[in-house]
């Protein structure tokens, strides 16, 4: 595992954009702090390197969502049993 | 046994299917099924994490689905509308269950074990990249490593599209903590999901 090695000489700063992070990837940071973090990701590698793979984490699971699961044939079989049972009693 | 053969393209769209359900149409019954009960399944599980249960919340979106046809409008598209009833099913199980929340779980700051770790960029660009099965499967893994209470967070907002009121209101939580929880579960994926990403 590599450390968090930070090449910018305030680590507490590094703190700072972290939390703020999340807020800027949802587009919810006002604008003044945007530039504020914009500026701090150009002279830090290692916040940069943060922000480009939690943008891509966000990016890989969003295409999650239309995704299938492999429904193996006992389940389709028992839902479509429950659903003839519950159209007939209906 | 091999399962019924059902033909997909018997209805060419939402509203022919739509039609043939409210004539209460076997067919439609089952293309229905077949044609969303993977993803309502595949929703069920993230959010529960238990098989057993996913099945069950299955069996009771598609029963009130049926139930409640009159009722469905057709804005949102069917797959959206059957989420949303699996989403309030799997919610309905995760607050029956009695299980015990750690602490930690529930803290609404970036604990210290969450700060990156992993610095090395990544050399893999999901915008580039298609979902094969092995990389589905890493991050189906990942997800399912997360406690219930960021796991769910990140469910509804990540890959379901919620905001971040409907995540809180689905899960009787502040936006705040919303907010804090999504970062934490955001944080964690990325990093369990680091090593893999260099590699690929």
């Amino acid at each position: 595992m590599d450390n968090h090695r930070h090449q910018h000489n305030d680590p507490a700063h590094c703190r700072d954009i972290l939390a703020q992070l999340n807020d800027y990837l949802d587009g919810e940071l006002a604008e003044s702090l945007c530039r504020e973090l914009e500026q701090h990701l150009a002279e830090c590698p290692d916040c940069r390197t943060v922000y480009d793979s939690l943008s891509r984490t966000i990016h890989i699971y969003r295409t999650l969502r239309d995704v299938p699961a492999e429904l193996s044939q006992d389940v389709e079989e028992r839902l479509m049993h429950r659903i003839k049972v519950s159209l007939n009693v209906g | 046994m091999p399962g019924p053969i059902i033909d997909l393209t018997i209805y060419e769209n939402e509203e022919m299917l739509l039609a043939g359900l409210r004539r209460r149409d076997p067919d439609a019954c089952a293309c229905l099924i077949k044609r969303f009960a993977p993803l309502v399944y595949a929703q069920a599980m993230r959010l529960l994490g238990d098989a057993d249960e996913a099945e069950g919340v299955l069996q009771q979106t598609f029963i009130k689905a049926c139930d409640r046809l009159d009722t469905y409008e057709g804005r949102s598209g069917l797959s959206s509308w059957l989420y949303r009833i699996a989403t309030n099913e799997a919610l309905m199980h995760l607050r029956q269950r009695s299980s015990r929340i750690d602490l930690d779980d529930v803290a609404e700051t970036i604990q210290e074990d969450e700060l990156p770790q992993r610095l090395t960029p990544w050399t893999f660009d999901p915008a580039a990249a298609a979902l094969n099965s092995e990389l589905r499967t890493t991050l189906e893994q990942a997800l399912a490593t997360l406690p219930e209470t960021l796991r769910t967070v990140f469910v509804l907002r990540d890959i379901q599209g919620l905001s971040t009121e409907e995540t809180a209101a689905a899960l009787g939580l502040g936006e705040s903590a919303v907010k804090v929880r999504l970062h934490r579960a955001r944080l964690r994926l990325r990093e369990l999901l680091s090593a893999y990403m260099q590699e690929y």
